[in-house]
């Protein structure tokens, strides 16, 4: 794939990162900071050109003419909607993926389509982030958790606790002790190490798993693994930013929710936004603030701000006063691996979430949807198979006959409506969307070449 | 110092693996032609894997991704160990020393051209071919070479790139990835070769000539396999020839990519130091050839031209082949070809010396100071060809010029000290950092390198490597930081 990526910010990196270390990928940089794109030349085997990413001879320059997919980053909404339209009037860019923030574009389905703006996939890092930490929200207890088939199969990372009923047994016996649901544990990691999960390997205390179920069976699945925990009710969030007003907004109807903002006039601005969260105009780090507002009494905070310094100071303060529960946003992942492993209960990390919604369109093959875990070293897909029993070689054949690549696991099928949890002799069908685990992303090639045989002739 | 050099070591071990590789071609050509240096090949090429594969597992503990400094050492280790290597079957086969072997070697990689051996028409022909196939691979450049075939050299790839490739500006790449920007010089480059190797055969030498000067030209090496050069031929066509492909190499590779990509010539007016380059040619070409018309080295004009033409041409961009004792002719003639040879070949080109685009910055830069004095308050960017050239490309160009010159400087005296000549000291130090081949004096193209001691080689050959790596990456060597945690 010919990539161009526009704009080298946090996100721009990050993607570049990511979709150069496979080698499949040529991908060029556009930004107007000289010095930021010499640096990550040095570091990543890319192209750089400096310039106005919506200025056609830059794009030129960058190689516009051949390239498969542009992916307009740059911080300003116009410039990355005007790049992807001028990049298809002029080139007929077959993919154009834009960031655009302000729900006031997003909201008007008809300003992007055939002949409106030409951009054919719009992604909002903020939207993206606040869907990510509301669910880690609704499900006390969880790492993470993704969604698959517009949200019909849910992966959970958990860490298993002592207390769990499924802790110190086989895995075999989960379909025992919960004979209504049904999940399938896709990778267990044991003190940073991948374990292979069989029958009869037994969850330790402290391992983290992740599961595949559907929905409705989730919690079910989760109180296997630890102890429940009791429904979140108290909300504190620090910083009143995009992440922060638009996180309060989903949370206030069913949560006591309070937002800390340090800028006086942007306090005022997001109070006059939400309805019932209680915005609180002060340091989130102020040991006074925080007792005042009965942080001991809080079942989560969460520091959202911009500076992931601030960031995690606050949230180590937080937790020592009392908060059962506390998360940062972290842009550095040597910082989101330092912090884990300490005070703070889980690393947020915005481009490991937003990453996952450019790789699905990079995929070969019928990919609807990936995400990447693991700071990128393990990927989670949904692939859909096409063809026959004849043209693919996973069509019509029973989970244990596909030859899946070391550390890959089949999940789930969603079939239609249905969600069918895999099993070794569970069938695969033509259009079923399935749901792969990869504990080690260097396989990706294998999996894509498995489910491409029937994608070459459409 | 183990954590550093190791590393390095272990992909130096893989680059000598391939490097043995190369040494398969002189070897067929001795089984086919049932020559006497057949066995001489054989033990380099064993001995020369061996070694590269010992090192390799050996070290393969320490195998890592490198790092810029990796970068520099691996390719300042390549260019110091390889001529080693590359010298054994001559050392070996001839009656040579150990010196003139590392010498002739490293004259072959650096592309320079300058020979210690005499009677070359009578030596095997594998030989002659391994003497010419080194011009060739050091021409477009080992590391580039081994970017473009070894996929693990990646990221590590663009720093080696750097190190290698000569000319100010690098960052430009032709493809996002440096394997394939790699793969395609090299495709270029091996097209233009084949091109010129049967225009050469077209006009009259026979297949094995052509071939070996057909890499001579394209690397502008400058060996040849008779002693006197092209003038052995005798032939206008092929003074022709090898005229315009040496032309050709003095350009940037990446502006002949384009070119052939938009399949037009329109790249070439675009290209500045092109233009520049053509523009300094032409007009040495005439205006020395009506020198020595109006001195009478020459009866008539049209044969004048002829030879000026070809030598100037020769001499300036760096190749070293010639047709005429050039040293011979009025002292005005032979020392501006040497002055360009300092600076006429192209950035990304095969050629040796500071490059034209460097010597248009430091002119444009020289003008900006001049203006500056009338004008206290003017600003004005150094523009070339239209392009805005950063203060940071503009100071790194003062310094390169400022260790050339040192450089070139510092040898002279070390080869005077040595008890050569004026002369000689001057064309040989010139001639070497240059990789242009024959100097003046001792060493002019009527003789050759065989006459200065062993110490003087050595030095001839510092000055081979030094310019080759354009100063930077193998003085980096001596910095202290480099060596440091």
């Amino acid at each position: 794939m010919k990539i161009i990526i526009l704009g080298a910010g946090q996100v721009g990196r990050t993607a570049a990162y990511h979709l150069s270390r496979e080698e499949a990928n040529d991908v060029t940089v556009i930004d107007t900071n000289e010095e930021i794109l010499r640096d990550l030349q040095d570091r990543l085997d890319i192209r750089t050109v400096s310039g106005n990413a919506a200025s056609p001879r830059i794009l030129e320059a960058a190689g516009i003419a051949a390239t498969d997919i542009l992916v307009a980053l740059t911080n300003s909404d116009e410039v990355n909607m005007l790049a992807c339209h001028i990049a298809w009037t002029l080139y007929r860019t077959p993919k154009k993926i834009a960031r655009v923030r302000s729900a006031a574009f997003t909201e008007r389905e008809k300003l992007f389509g055939e002949n409106a703006l030409a951009v054919d996939v719009w992604i909002s890092p903020e939207q993206l982030v606040t869907e990510y930490v509301a669910r880690l929200i609704r499900y006390p207890g969880a790492l993470q958790v993704l969604d698959f088939a517009d949200g019909r199969v849910r992966l959970v990372g958990i860490r298993a606790l002592q207390g769990g009923p499924l802790v110190g047994q086989e895995l075999r016996t989960l379909r025992e002790h919960i004979p209504a649901a049904d999940a399938r544990v896709a990778a267990i990691y044991r003190a940073g190490k991948s374990v292979k999960p069989e029958g009869d390997t037994v969850i330790a205390d402290g391992d983290e798993v992740f599961f595949l179920a559907a929905r409705n069976h989730i919690r079910t699945v989760m109180k296997e693994m630890r102890r429940e925990e009791k429904p979140v009710r108290r909300v504190v969030i620090a910083g009143g930013g995009n992440i922060g007003v638009r996180l309060a907004g989903e949370l206030e109807d069913k949560n006591q929710v309070k937002l800390i903002e340090r800028d006086g006039k942007r306090a005022r601005k997001v109070s006059e936004q939400l309805k019932s969260t209680t915005v609180l105009h002060g340091d989130a780090a102020d040991e006074e603030l925080l007792l005042e507002e009965n942080i001991d009494s809080a079942d989560i905070f969460a520091a959202l701000t911009n500076s992931e310094e601030a960031n995690i100071l606050s949230a180590m303060l937080a937790k020592r006063l009392g908060a059962r529960k506390v998360m940062a946003l972290i842009n550095k992942p040597s910082y989101a691996e330092l912090i884990e492993s300490g005070a703070i209960d889980i690393a947020i990390s915005p481009q490991t979430v937003t990453i996952g919604s450019l790789l699905a369109h990079v995929r070969r093959g019928d990919v609807v949807r990936v995400h990447s875990l693991r700071r990128g070293a393990a990927e989670a897909l949904e692939v859909v198979v096409h063809g026959d029993a004849d043209s693919s070689k996973v069509i019509g054949r029973r989970v244990e006959d596909i030859a899946l690549p070391e550390g890959t696991t089949l999940g789930a099928v969603v079939r239609g409506e249905d969600v069918i949890i895999a099993h070794h002799d569970t069938t695969v069908q033509a259009d079923d969307h399935l749901i792969l685990f990869l504990t080690d992303r260097r396989h990706i090639e294998a999996v894509e070449k498995l489910f491409q045989g029937s994608a070459s002739f459409l | 110092m183990k954590d550093i050099l190791l590393p390095v070591a272990h992909v130096f071990g893989l680059v000598m693996m391939v490097f043995a590789v190369t040494m398969l071609a002189p070897l067929v050509m001795a089984v086919w032609g049932l020559d006497p240096a057949l066995w001489s090949f054989v033990i380099s090429a064993l001995a020369t894997f061996m070694l590269g594969a010992v090192l390799w597992l050996a070290t393969r503990r320490f195998r890592r991704e490198l790092k810029t400094r990796d970068g520099l050492m691996l390719v300042a280790l390549t260019w110091v160990a390889l001529p080693a290597m590359a010298g054994i079957p001559l050392w070996h086969f001839l009656p040579i020393n150990f010196t003139d072997a590392y010498f002739e070697a490293a004259s072959g990689l650096t592309t320079t051209g300058g020979t210690v051996l005499s009677g070359l028409e009578y030596l095997p022909r594998s030989i002659n071919l391994w003497r010419h196939l080194l011009s060739w691979l050091g021409g477009m450049g080992i590391i580039v070479l081994a970017v473009a075939v070894l996929p693990m050299l990646g990221v590590g790839g663009m720093q080696i790139y750097r190190a290698e490739m000569p000319g100010p500006m690098k960052d430009s790449k032709l493809t996002p990835r440096i394997g394939q920007t790699a793969k395609l010089l090299w495709a270029v480059y091996a097209g233009l070769t084949a091109a010129c190797i049967v225009s050469l055969h077209l006009a009259g030498m026979n297949w094995f000539d052509s071939v070996c000067h057909g890499f001579s030209a394209l690397a502008l090496g400058g060996f040849s396999t008779y002693d006197a050069s092209i003038g052995h031929f005798n032939s206008l066509p092929i003074e022709l020839v090898l005229t315009v492909f040496q032309l050709l190499a003095a350009l940037n590779f990446a502006t002949h990519y384009l070119a052939w990509s938009q399949r037009g010539v329109w790249a070439y007016f675009r290209d500045a130091e092109a233009k520049a380059i053509l523009g300094v040619l032409a007009a040495s070409c005439i205006g020395i050839s009506l020198f020595l018309y109006f001195k009478g080295s020459f009866a008539d004009y049209p044969t004048a031209l002829r030879h000026t033409t070809f030598n100037l041409v020769s001499i300036a961009t760096d190749s070293g082949l010639h047709t005429e004792d050039y040293s011979r002719w009025p002292l005005f003639a032979p020392m501006w070809m040497m002055f360009l040879s300092c600076l006429v070949a192209s950035s990304g080109s095969t050629g040796g010396g500071i490059k034209m685009i460097r010597t248009l910055v430091l002119a444009k830069q020289a003008h900006r100071e001049l203006n500056q004095l009338v004008h206290p308050n003017m600003v004005r960017p150094l523009k070339v060809g239209g392009t805005v050239i950063a203060n940071r490309v503009v100071f790194a160009v003062l310094a390169f010029v400022f260790l050339y010159f040192m450089s070139i400087v510092t040898l002279i005296f070390v080869q005077l000290a040595s008890g050569l000549d004026f002369m000689t000291s001057l064309s040989s130090i010139i001639a070497c950092i240059n990789n242009a081949g024959p100097g003046l004096g001792l060493v002019g193209p009527g003789s050759n390198y065989g006459v200065l001691n062993d110490f003087q080689t050595w030095v001839c050959s510092a000055a081979m490597l030094l310019g080759r790596l354009e100063v930077f990456t193998i003085l980096v060597l001596f910095t202290p930081t480099l060596w440091r945690k």
